[in-house]
């Protein structure tokens, strides 16, 4: 069961990732991209499983999925109509360079890389392993994360509070 | 013969013993795992429509006897067949596409709504071992896959151009996001409780020690209103508040693409019943009972109990409205649970730091917890201005913005946003 269904499940989840990837940058339809990007997400997620790390790939689902995607979308449609379509920007040509130029750094970086073997085996649960990670070895940077979320919430409530009304009682 | 035996013999839903029939024919291994997956799944699919079908006729003649109608009865003795004539209705009505709508989208939608709401259905323990993905983080999965229907949502209203159908769409995703928060902090506190998210190992806490309903009556509360909403179900069923925006991202679905819609919308129907059942009702034990009946019988009769409380409360209360609705989730529902988590945190820490046995704790627990979520559903109502018999109508009036209502409280109360 272990070789060969990975493998295959693996190529799936790639080719899925990768095409997704490649129609988010040539879909001219924008939301058409942002359908293209949650398709990526999810093979990213399915990439995860197949590294047994099942609650990377859980939360890849929630958060990317269902909470990112969302905000992409309500970000396209509150912006006008005209500016919204993946046209052609006199951009183009710079961008593929430049694109191509960060693959083959990654590629080579990948290649180039001696991959150090861990000579002990995964984590039974990967959920308990973070969590004890999260409260005890990263304790400050997260109790950090949490307070710049809580700063982002009360900024949001104050930006989005309606200016106070006049009294006309 | 083997096969006949074994179905015969109980336990053919163990996976245990299929893999060692499957190894007597000298089979290998992997057959097993393929073989138990498709059963399962062809089970669970056929349940799923069955069930859909039946609760169809169920959920009409039993709103009907609660609102003095008789319901569906011409069709089929005392109106049985109304599903199956609705069924075909569906698939033989013209699937119409709305000019300028993206056709693509338009086709997917429905179907991206469905299949994730199927995939649920595969980590609730039916039974003893009779599981089809007993996934480690199986709560959170729960969690994602409902997250998935969301942008779904929103490309069924989006690709319908049709502006009701995107208002719709957007008040759907506002509704869907602020409950999901909501019920992942009522859920936090049975998996704090059992400190697993493994849905056997929190029906196995429940058999050992308590059913979490006793502990949790608060989250309990919190959840199953989440799930209302989830389901877009009256009195939370604005989705499709037919009075305001005619039929919500539905509203251009005609034939059997709002078939999927519909049949989506009970499948998370049963979903968040199974959740319910699963991690507050002790899934699918019933006190030693489970030694006697199959267990997937408890499930499922504990499952359709849960599903008529929400028959029972689409029959009797009216709907909220859209700001009523997004309120209560971020002003009363969103404190209370944050709250409860809080508590049931202390709870456990107690518990686990003096080494109390579970019956010096859980009675303890459970006392308080209902006495606390007492105090707290009360108080802090109250706190909102609710109950002082001080409820003076107070006008609502438009600004600018799209969509937003600012209430101006009525004269000498701190009542209103």
């Amino acid at each position: 069961m272990d070789e060969t269904g990975v493998v295959i499940a693996f190529w799936v989840l790639a080719i899925m990732t990768i095409g997704s990837a490649l129609g988010v940058v040539g879909a001219r339809n924008i939301i058409h991209a942002v359908v293209f990007l949650v398709a990526s997400f999810l093979g990213l997620a399915g990439l995860y499983v197949t590294l047994s790390a099942d609650f990377i790939a859980v939360a890849q689902m929630l958060i990317y999925v269902g909470a990112i995607s969302i905000l992409l979308l309500f970000a396209i449609v509150l912006t006008p109509q005209e500016n919204r379509n993946n046209s052609e920007g006199f951009l183009r040509l710079p961008a593929l360079a430049l694109a191509l130029l960060v693959g083959a750094v990654m590629i080579f970086a990948a290649v180039d890389t001696e991959w150090a073997i861990a000579d002990r085996d995964g984590f039974e649960e990967t959920a308990s392993a973070i969590g004890d990670a999260l409260l005890d070895k990263y304790a400050l940077p997260f109790e950090i994360a949490s307070v710049l979320l809580l700063v982002a919430v009360i900024g949001s409530i104050v930006l989005v509070r309606p200016e106070p009304m006049e009294e006309d009682e | 013969m083997g096969l006949l035996a074994m179905l015969l013999e109980g336990e053919w839903y163990d996976f245990g013993d299929l893999a060692e029939q499957i190894e007597d024919w000298g089979a290998p291994d992997e057959a097993a795992y393929v073989l138990a997956t498709l059963v399962a799944t062809v089970v669970i699919l056929l349940w799923a429509v069955l069930s859909v079908l039946a609760f169809i006729w169920i959920e009409r003649r039993v709103v009907a006897l609660m609102q003095n109608r008789k319901g569906p009865n011409r069709v089929g003795p005392a109106g049985l067949l109304q599903p199956v004539a609705d069924a075909l209705k569906l698939l033989m009505k013209e699937a119409i596409t709305t000019a300028g709508a993206d056709r693509i989208l338009f086709w997917a939608a429905p179907i991206i709504i469905f299949v994730p709401t199927l995939a649920i259905f595969a980590i609730f323990p039916w039974g003893e071992n009779m599981v089809l993905a007993d996934l480690n983080v199986g709560v959170l999965f729960l969690l994602a896959i409902a997250g998935i229907n969301t942008p779904a949502v929103f490309l069924a209203g989006w690709s319908s151009n049709n502006k009701y159908a995107l208002l719709g769409s957007m008040r759907t995703i506002a509704m869907l996001i602020s409950y999901e928060i909501i019920q992942v902090l009522a859920l936090l506190a049975p998996v704090l409780f059992v400190s697993s998210m493994r849905m056997a190992d929190i029906v196995s806490w429940q058999e050992d020690y308590v059913w979490i309903v006793l502990i949790q009556p608060l989250g309990l509360l919190a959840y199953i209103i989440a799930g209302a909403v989830e389901m877009n179900r009256s009195p939370a069923d604005n989705a499709e508040a037919e009075s305001e925006i005619v039929a919500g991202y539905h509203t251009e679905y005609g034939g059997i693409k709002f078939g999927f819609f519909y049949q989506g919308e009970y499948l998370a129907g049963f979903a968040i019943a199974a959740a319910v059942v699963t991690l507050y009702f002790g899934g699918w034990t019933l006190f030693g009972l489970e030694e006697w009946i199959p267990g997937w019988s408890i499930f499922l009769g504990k499952l359709y109990t849960i599903f008529f409380i929400y028959i029972w409360s689409r029959g009797t209360l009216p709907r909220l409205r859209i700001d009523q609705l997004m309120g209560f989730a971020w002003k009363f529902l969103l404190p209370l649970t944050i709250a409860n988590v809080l508590i049931v945190g202390a709870e456990v820490l107690i518990w686990r730091e003096n080494e109390l046995s579970s019956w010096e704790a859980l009675p303890a627990i459970a006392v308080v917890n209902l006495a606390l979520g007492v105090v707290l559903f009360a108080g802090w109502a109250r706190f909102l201005g609710h109950g002082k018999g001080t409820q003076a109508a107070s006008g609502a009036i438009l600004t600018q913005e799209i969509g937003t209502v600012h209430f101006k409280p009525a004269v000498g109360t701190e009542a209103g946003s």
